[in-house]
């Protein structure tokens, strides 16, 4: 049986070009860039390739680019290197309910150390109000995180408007793009945010691997010391294949990112709408229309998320109940919670998320097969 | 002819580590803390690679603690262990001749309202364990030793100093990353609290290590989120290396005393070359049966280490001057300082590190090159 893979916000698979990049960095290439000769030299060309392409693919500067072990290790840098970087400044820092939880734990973090955080509300579409964001800006405020786009129900953030709200006040502001890079076009210097994070393995490139992008001029402290690597900023014999793969990635999504997103956005409406249709009780998760293009959350009432999942899974369909992150835990999404639900009916949601090589007859097999097992577990549900 | 020497920068990734990785990255892509099929073999996947990265240096898999690597797993142990225990003391003991991965984090710790005592070493590289049980106060929480010196090659006396921390009740943390696959590490034995590892010095890929923690300690992470990794380190793994690291962690295990015994015979033969063909050199660290069996420093009197690299380079000879991350640093490097060089011998000092897939002709071929480049060098300086 062909599996149907539909969690494609947990990782997605590597694509065979992006291999076929890496491959020769294992084995012939495998030199330490900071070697002094050619061997080393030829691998610390594949960085400053890699990072003028990412570059590229946002808009940056390469000199703004700085590699990582991921979008966990971006989001911590971002936060705690700018948090320690202007503590004389001030010790406020803004952000939302529902981000990611390489987020939200950094900032519990931070508030032990003294730091006050200010979790911003989002509507019932999971969107901040940039009027919430105004008010809540003080003179100690230094840092506003807010995601690009949420990983769960897929909203869309106005990025634009809740930056030039920061910058009013000369406060930072740093998104998690981890979701929306490779899924809605990102120009850094048009957004004007100041720091960046993204990962390789959500845009079909190895995890293990990401990037911060710092604006030039913001100031920051490391979070990881030793050696002299990333112009001093990130310490560590560098990842030379998983960067390579991550600019490879990064090059092949921005080539064709409005057919891409074209191609998932019907993908998703027409799964959407198919359950809807197909299955009472169901309501849609996140806003209609800003949503990622490939994000699909329902919420079933009178289910359990993971039953379904399971079932799903027996079916040969991969999917999620939340965030892969959380997926191990009990608790119901902070997310959907923040949007409103009720503890039961957060509990019964599901997330397919589509990526680029998902086909019309994965979607058209999923809107057969759900309804019927929706319906079996319904008959047989224990919540009342 | 190519002679790659080193070793210590950094390693070949081996085939078999590569044939097992491709199958992760091609096949078995899912996030392990998926639910479904996909993810649930993912963490099989997790579980075997943390079970083949503890054969390597014993105790038990739930201790391993998946990282980026070397870096950040001496990260992680210095600030996790110092936020950890603040309350208890402020006290941290390590050495002059640590990896920078080490000594630039005490240096942000001592910023920050930590006191540390850097060790002195003698002539050979070597700690004295009578000089961390004096320096050892009522407020020490930490003592950071590594293993094998990654310029020298220095074996330092870990056991012993895991014994003196052991009856103090102080949290001992060795960096292994030379040393994992080269020589003994041996957590019970030795008592060991914390190691850190890397995949990319034992065949592994790069962009991925371990620390080891031992059931007693408690410590901050550095890397919010998720919570994998028990909660203390978060992020996505990074499954086709550490499935690699797993690979590449278990036939070092299994062919550790070979490869050691080839090493040396290797390096053996690499001196006696040098010193019998070569006049006015000097054998920095320890004597060569001493040292890791991996690692050769040498200093040609009057050549300059960087010419040299580059001579050597021209006839395919890969070498390094010191160590890889502080190879841009000027002003000679803190290791060889600190036992005790000057001048020329300080300047003029050469790092060979060999690996598994080094040859006789391999090293005959370099003492061959390296007497003609240190001849003309040298008659090049006289003019």
């Amino acid at each position: 049986m062909d599996r149907i893979y539909l969690d494609n916000a947990a990782t997605t698979p590597v694509d065979k070009r992006v291999l076929e990049a890496m491959l020769p960095y294992y084995s012939d290439v495998f030199g330490n860039p900071s070697s002094l000769y050619s061997y080393g030299q030829e691998a610390k060309k594949a960085i400053e390739e890699a990072r003028e392409k990412v570059a590229k693919a946002l808009g940056a500067d390469s000199d703004e680019i700085y590699f990582t072990s991921g979008g966990s290790e971006s989001d911590n840098w971002a936060l705690k290197g700018v948090a320690y970087a202007l503590k004389d400044k001030g010790n406020h820092i803004i952000t939302t309910e529902i981000e990611h939880h390489a987020v939200l734990n950094t900032c519990r973090y931070l508030e032990k150390e003294g730091f006050k955080v200010t979790y911003l509300p989002v509507d019932e579409y999971g969107l901040v109000k940039p009027e919430d964001l105004k008010k809540a800006i003080t003179d100690k405020t230094i840092l506003v995180s807010i995601m690009f786009a949420n990983n769960e129900i897929g909203t869309i953030e106005p990025i634009e408007e809740l930056v030039k709200i920061a910058h009013e006040k000369n406060v930072y502001f740093h998104t998690d793009a981890v979701q929306a890079v490779g899924n809605v076009p990102i120009d850094v210097k048009k957004l004007d945010v100041d720091l960046l994070s993204l990962s390789a393995h959500k845009i079909y490139g190895p995890k293990g691997v990401g990037a911060l992008y710092i604006k030039k001029g913001v100031k920051i402290h490391s979070l990881i010391q030793g050696g002299t690597q990333e112009r001093n900023r990130r310490a560590g014999t560098e990842n030379v294949p998983g960067i390579v793969g991550l600019g490879e990635a990064m090059e092949l999504i921005t080539k064709n990112l409005d057919s891409h997103i074209n191609k998932l956005t019907f993908l998703r409406d027409k799964l959407i709408n198919g359950i809807l249709e197909k299955i009472p009780y169901a309501r849609l998760n996140g806003h209609p229309t800003k949503r990622l293009p490939g994000n699909v959350n329902v919420s079933f009432e009178f289910i359990d998320g993971e039953s379904l999942i399971l079932n799903l899974d027996m079916a040969g369909i991969c999917a999620s109940s939340g965030s892969a992150c959380t997926s191990g835990s009990l608790e119901p999404s902070h997310v959907l919670l923040a949007i409103g639900h009720s503890k039961e009916l957060a509990r019964g949601s599901l997330r397919l998320t589509i990526g680029k090589d998902n086909t019309e007859e994965d979607i058209d097999k999923v809107l057969e097969v759900l309804p019927q097992i929706i319906k079996r577990l319904r008959s047989i549900s224990q919540i009342v | 002819m190519e002679v790659y020497l080193d070793n210590s920068a950094t390693t070949k990734v081996r085939k078999e580590v590569i044939d097992k990785m491709l199958e992760v990255l091609e096949e078995e892509y899912g996030n392990p803390s998926s639910l479904h099929r996909k993810g649930y073999q993912a963490e099989k996947l997790l579980k075997e690679a943390r079970e083949n990265v503890t054969c390597l240096i014993g105790g038990r898999p739930e201790g391993i603690i998946f990282t980026s690597g070397g870096t950040e797993s001496n990260n992680l142990a210095l600030i996790g262990v110092a936020e950890s225990l603040k309350k208890k003391g402020n006290h941290i003991i390590s050495s002059t001749i640590e990896h920078p991965s080490i000594l630039n984090v005490l240096k942000f710790l001592e910023e920050n309202g930590f006191e540390v005592t850097y060790l002195e070493v003698d002539k050979k590289g070597r700690v004295h364990p009578e000089d961390v049980k004096s320096a050892i106060n009522d407020k020490t929480i930490l003592i950071s030793i590594m293993a094998v010196n990654n310029e020298i090659g220095t074996i330092e006396p870990i056991g012993e100093i895991g014994t003196i921390a052991r009856e103090k009740g102080i949290l001992f943390h060795v960096d292994a990353v030379q040393a994992a696959g080269k020589v003994e590490v041996d957590v019970k034995k030795q008592k060991l609290d914390m190691v850190s590892l890397s995949a990319h010095k034992i065949h592994g890929p790069k962009g991925v290590g371990a620390l080891y923690l031992s059931e007693e300690v408690r410590i901050r992470p550095i890397i919010f989120g998720g919570g994998q990794e028990k909660n203390i380190r978060s992020g996505t793994e990074n499954m086709p290396g550490i499935v690699g690291f797993g690979v590449a962690s278990r036939l070092a295990k299994e062919s550790l005393e070979e490869v050691s015994q080839k090493l040396m015979g290797l390096k053996k033969r690499l001196w006696e070359g040098i010193s019998s063909e070569i006049k006015d050199v000097h054998l920095n660290g320890p004597e060569v049966e001493e040292g890791a069996p991996h690692i050769l420093n040498v200093s040609f009197r009057g050549v300059r280490g960087e010419v040299l690299l580059h001579a050597l380079e021209e006839e395919g000879i890969y070498v390094s001057t010191g160590s890889a991350c502080s190879s841009k640093k000027r002003g000679g490097s803190h290791v060889l300082k600190a036992i005790g060089l000057k001048g020329d011998l300080l300047e003029g000092a050469i790092r060979f590190s060999l690996g598994i897939f080094n040859t006789e002709e391999d090293i005959d071929y370099t003492v061959d090159i390296l007497k003609k480049k240190v001849d003309f060098l040298r008659r090049f300086k006289r003019r």
